[in-house]
């Protein structure tokens, strides 16, 4: 087969094209000619939006798998699903190097502060998705050992399914993701009107029994 | 917090106080040493799931393991008392969730039992094929996840993709990948559809290098052998003194298997073999669970072969539903299916414990009827939660990173340990 290469249309006025950006970085364009360069090369962003698309791109979820649903997450990994296609499987064992926390599987009272606990260990900004029936809506059992997640802390996105299927979770994933690049509020207190709820220890007050405030210099939960 | 012995059982207050500790605490030993106590989890990425295990440690030696439980507890036994007895199936099959078929079998089983009712033998080979399914898919999840476990992290992605293949096939025959329902009391769900059979004989024409693959990988890699030979060996006595059955129990040499010693769902008409170690160490269990990859697969295909023509579902209208078609045709069938769905089929008063062998172990389930439609009492015996009293005895004396390895090595499963 032959081969014929030719010029790309437009190709020719690259000298031109480079001049012009040379006269708008002296600030040498004026009038119809600056307008037309802005049209048709610059993009403008916020950095907030440019944050919020690297964000929203790169999640880093947390190992933490609490019944069957986590089965059906760690297959989101594997080689059918793949979620390395998005960019989301980067698994972080430590909430400190987490943003995304899938609640995978069913709540049990007993389990509920401790899930706290790790959510308010994680950085801000951070995401929850709450997988499957159970840690939704209790699901198929709906009795005195459970808890849905929605009384405990805030979730962005519920995934409905006993277990769901791998591309439900994606689905799910993909769905924070345009909820992360369409907002400006990062953080999770913004989101959901809950500015002044933060639990501060006053000084003075040493008997530190609320969950999730921690004494100085107490590492039992870092 | 002080370090116990681990010979004695706690009081409840001593669990208490135990499960409320998380401070890390230190005693001295000696002059030079000192015991440090050590908190696992409920969230740590090696302990499968929500387990807690409170460790005591002298440098790097496990003095002793307390397993803390209850952070997975789902009230399964208790909400099945208030359900009608077919309506408990998807209810207990949550429970151990990487062997659903097991538990819905194990309490079907026990139903099938109260009520004196045959289950045709196409329906019997049925879910032999689906139990030894599952129990190659539970073996490939924790043959990939101790894999992760130790380093090694493509076995993970090799195990998950013979996983899907498993859980197509329960798709084809059910709709759903886990939780299938398809057990049901007196048969099956439905036969298997056209298409369902080439597709498992490629399958298991497959599977068997598939694992001679997963072999390779890892017995020939100097780390998973350092990591695994040798390492907290337990001696068959002390195995069954704590009541433990299954792969571990195997790997000690005791060939103790409930399809051979007591067989039900006719496994006695099929040929195969018990795998069973010599050492009772990490490296045999590991052994024992991967030759049984191939014995299941074994078994699958002489089910396949001598599957009997006939139906998949007892022919009782009191306890199966009636086919589709006869509720048009027929005023009986109406109302056999009204009464089936609205209130369920009542069962004579008696009590009964069905045991099946587990891909973990012995999985029975005890079942108590006063005449109701709904069961009095319900109970399993996990293996998981049985064989998680055999840990602190394991690792008694050894590295805490071997520690990890038996944890793998024992395969709990939390929502069968809690329920």
């Amino acid at each position: 087969m032959e081969v014929t290469r030719e010029p790309l249309p437009g190709a020719g006025d690259f000298r031109a094209r480079q001049l012009l950006s040379r006269d708008m970085l002296r600030g040498d364009l004026e009038g119809e000619a600056l307008d037309r360069y802005v049209e048709e090369r610059v993009m403008t962003t916020t950095l907030d939006k440019a944050v919020a698309w690297a964000r929203g791109n790169s999640f880093y979820p947390m190992t933490f798998g609490l019944a069957c649903c986590a089965i059906e997450m760690m297959s989101i990994v594997g080689a059918r699903m793949d979620i390395a296609r998005f960019g989301f499987e980067a698994f972080r064992a430590s909430p400190r190097q987490a943003d995304l926390l899938i609640l995978s599987g069913r709540v049990s009272i007993k389990m509920a502060p401790v899930i706290r606990r790790i959510y308010d260990q994680m950085l801000e900004p951070k995401w929850a998705i709450s997988m499957g029936a159970c840690c939704s809506s209790m699901g198929v059992f709906n009795n005195y050992a459970l808890v849905p997640s929605d009384k405990f802390m805030p979730v962005d996105v519920h995934v409905p399914g006993c277990p769901p299927r791998p591309e439900a979770l994606a689905h799910g994933i993909l769905r924070l993701r345009e909820k992360v690049l369409g907002t400006e509020k990062q953080g999770w207190r913004e989101r959901y009107d809950a500015v002044g709820t933060e639990e501060v220890l006053t000084s003075g007050d040493t008997d530190g029994v609320q969950i999730n405030v921690f004494q100085p210099g107490d590492t039992a939960g870092a | 917090m002080t370090s116990g012995s681990t010979t004695g059982s706690p009081s409840p207050e001593d669990y208490r106080k135990r499960e409320e500790s998380i401070t890390i605490s230190s005693e001295p030993v000696g002059e030079t040493h000192e015991l440090l106590t050590l908190n696992i989890g409920p969230h740590h990425p090696a302990t499968h799931g929500v387990l807690r295990l409170i460790t005591t440690l002298e440098g790097e030696i496990v003095r002793d393991v307390q397993p803390i439980i209850g952070y997975v507890h789902t009230g399964i036994e208790k909400t099945a008392e208030d359900k009608a007895y077919w309506k408990v199936i998807p209810v207990v099959e949550r429970m151990d969730y990487l062997g659903y078929y097991f538990n819905s079998m194990a309490f079907c089983g026990a139903v099938e039992t109260l009520l004196a009712l045959e289950v045709p033998p196409r329906a019997q080979y049925l879910r032999v094929i689906h139990l030894e399914l599952n129990r190659i898919m539970s073996h490939l999840v924790w043959l990939g996840t101790s894999a992760l476990d130790l380093g090694a992290i493509s076995m993970f992605w090799y195990c998950f993709r013979e996983r899907e293949k498993i859980l197509d096939l329960f798709e084809m025959s059910s709709g759903q990948r886990m939780h299938t329902r398809y057990f049901q009391v007196g048969g099956v769900m439905e036969d298997i559809p056209r298409g369902f059979e080439p597709k498992l004989r490629a399958f298991i024409k497959d599977m068997p290098t598939r694992a001679d693959q997963y072999a390779d990988l890892l017995e020939k890699n100097e780390i998973v052998l350092q990591r695994l030979r040798g390492t907290c060996p337990l001696d068959q006595e002390t195995l069954l003194k704590l009541s433990v059955t299954g792969p571990l129990l195997r790997a000690a040499g005791h060939p103790w298997d409930l399809r051979k010693a007591a067989p039900y769902s006719s496994y006695d008409h099929f040929s195969f073999r018990i795998p069973v170690g010599t050492v009772g160490d990490n490296y045999d269990r590991y052994r024992v669970r991967h030759a049984e990859i191939y014995e299941s697969v074994k078994i699958i295909e002489q089910a396949l072969d001598g599957l009997p023509e006939g139906p998949h579902i007892t022919d009782d209208r009191k306890v199966a539903l009636p086919p589709r078609h006869e509720l048009a045709t027929s005023m009986e069938a109406l109302i056999h299916h009204f009464k089936l769905v609205t209130e369920g089929f009542r069962v004579p008063p008696g009590e009964v414990y069905y045991p099946i062998e587990g891909p973990r172990g012995e999985l029975g389930c005890f079942v108590r009827s006063d005449g109701s439609a709904k069961p009095a009492r319900v109970h399993m015996r996990d293996p998981s939660f049985v064989n998680l009293q055999a840990a602190a005895p394991m690792v008694k004396d050894s590295y805490i990173a071997d520690l990890i390895a038996t944890l793998a090595m024992m395969d709990p499963v939390l929502g069968g340990i809690d329920r």
